[in-house]
């Protein structure tokens, strides 16, 4: 079988050449650990065959003139997964119960839980910053003008993503269950309910009936901790595909090269 | 046909590909089609009429209301609560017709703007809203702000054999105090409202 080329190592982890007198002709006894490693990863990468994909999403061409704003895309999916990780130990100790047990559970983990506070604070002030992130994002892609061809389907999954973040928002408020949790989703369910002919049914689906009932709760942190973020995670993968696929769009005042002839053709750009 | 035996009407391929995906279809159906009635399912659920005791006829004058606090979902404690304003119906003042419903006026707290919780002002006959400026007159006809309709209401009764007033499911009027079935805060019944917001399954039917 033929071995695929190996990765591009940093410099401090290729394997340094002999100096001359040294060892010459005979074989290495211990091995570096590091190369040890080097070999488990060419164990994996030998079966899986991963690194000519890994190399496609992470070595690709950039244009010329990027800059800081470009970031806004990446700083977006930190404040997902600072979200996902964040979120996930909260479930270890919120319990959805309606009955006192929910804002119980939220005070337990402010009051008692080694960093709960810490954990709980990372969560909701990251909604925040994820929701002040996107728009960012959208702003910059918008006056930038990266949503054209080829990369209109890239912008229509992101608005998406921006729908299912504030649907996180708007599930996620009513899980501590305190006045402002519950009064918020209130109101927020009526304002759903004010679509005309399907609106009513709408909030009888997200009140698990004609009012706010036990069900409720459960039902807003099934969508909240499994249905949407299942969904997002899927359309960012889709979303992240398509611009290793299409390339970064270039600023809008970087000038196509000009071949020498005259030719209007587009001169690939790298830095 | 090309590329099917004499006489067949289909290739071994085509019927191969029909049965597979066929059989995950399915499959498919076979978890997504209950699961997805399974979330739906309150939707169609209809409530049940339930009746409870708020107190004696002579608590109740024709002059002023009654704060009663009244389970509207069982089971989960204050959260599961509301509120009622309830008083003696006066012929003099509220004109929609007598039946055996309503010789007790008894209003939901909730605004008919979003659903917050108004209160009952007994120095203005009014009924505020906190959360945007709705204001109700006495009768819980809407004198100012946002509120698309007047306050909804619930049939009350006097049970014969407790002697004591009942009071059941919630209803919605319109602005000439007809009723209908509960609807969400926000949707106005009058005109084309009553249209655009149809009565909805889970609600307890009209009596």
């Amino acid at each position: 079988m033929p071995r695929i080329p190996a990765p591009p190592l940093p410099k401090a982890l290729q394997p340094r050449p002999k100096r001359p007198g040294e060892n010459n002709g005979t074989v290495e006894e211990h091995p570096l650990p590091i190369e040890a490693g080097i070999s488990a990863v060419d164990w994996i990468d030998e079966r899986m065959q991963m690194s000519p994909g890994l190399r496609w999403l992470l070595w690709r061409k950039v244009p010329r003139g990027v800059n800081w704003p470009y970031t806004l895309g990446s700083a977006t999916l930190f404040a997902f997964l600072n979200q996902a990780v964040t979120g996930v130990f909260l479930a270890m100790y919120y319990r959805p119960d309606a009955a006192q047990g929910a804002y119980e559970s939220i005070r337990n983990i402010n009051d008692n839980v080694f960093l709960g506070q810490l954990v709980h604070a990372m969560h909701k002030w990251g909604a925040s910053v994820m929701i002040i992130l996107i728009f960012l994002h959208m702003g910059r892609v918008f006056f930038y003008g990266a949503y054209k061809y080829p990369r209109e389907l890239t912008w229509v999954i992101g608005v998406v993503l921006l729908i299912l973040t504030l649907a996180m928002g708007f599930t996620g408020y009513l899980l501590p269950f305190d006045q402002r949790s519950y009064w918020a989703s209130v109101v927020g369910i009526n304002i759903n309910a004010g679509g005309p002919f399907i609106g009513p049914f709408l909030s009888n689906f997200l009140l698990g009936g004609a009012d706010f009932g036990a069900t409720t709760l459960s039902r807003f942190y099934a969508i909240h901790m499994l249905l949407i973020p299942g969904l997002m995670a899927a359309l960012i993968g889709a979303h992240l595909a398509l611009i290793t696929k299409l390339g970064i769009a270039a600023p809008p005042w970087i000038k196509p090269h000009v071949a020498e002839d005259g030719d209007h053709a587009l001169v690939e750009t790298e830095v | 046909m090309p590329g099917a035996f004499e006489g067949e009407t289909i290739t071994r391929r085509n019927l191969m590909n029909l049965w597979a995906n066929g059989a995950g279809g399915i499959a498919v159906a076979a978890f997504t089609l209950p699961a997805l009635g399974f979330a739906i399912a309150p939707i169609f659920t209809r409530q049940v009429w339930t009746w409870q005791a708020i107190g004696t006829p002579a608590d109740f004058n024709e002059t002023t209301y009654q704060t009663k606090v009244i389970t509207i979902t069982p089971g989960i404690g204050e959260a599961g609560n509301s509120i009622t304003y309830v008083r003696q119906r006066n012929p003099a003042i509220d004109t929609e017709p007598e039946d055996q419903y309503n010789h007790w006026v008894a209003l939901s707290d909730r605004c008919m703007h979003l659903g917050c919780s108004v209160r009952y002002v007994a120095a203005a006959e009014r009924f505020i809203c906190p959360c945007h400026g709705g204001v109700y007159d006495f009768r819980g006809m809407v004198a100012g702000g946002p509120p698309v309709r007047p306050l909804d209401r619930f049939y009350t009764r006097l049970n014969q054999d407790t002697g004591l007033v009942e009071i059941g499911p919630r209803y919605s009027v319109n602005n000439e105090l007809q009723r209908f079935s509960p609807r969400f805060p926000g949707e106005p019944l009058d005109g084309i409202g009553q249209y655009l917001y149809p009565a909805q399954f889970a609600g307890p039917k009209k009596p």
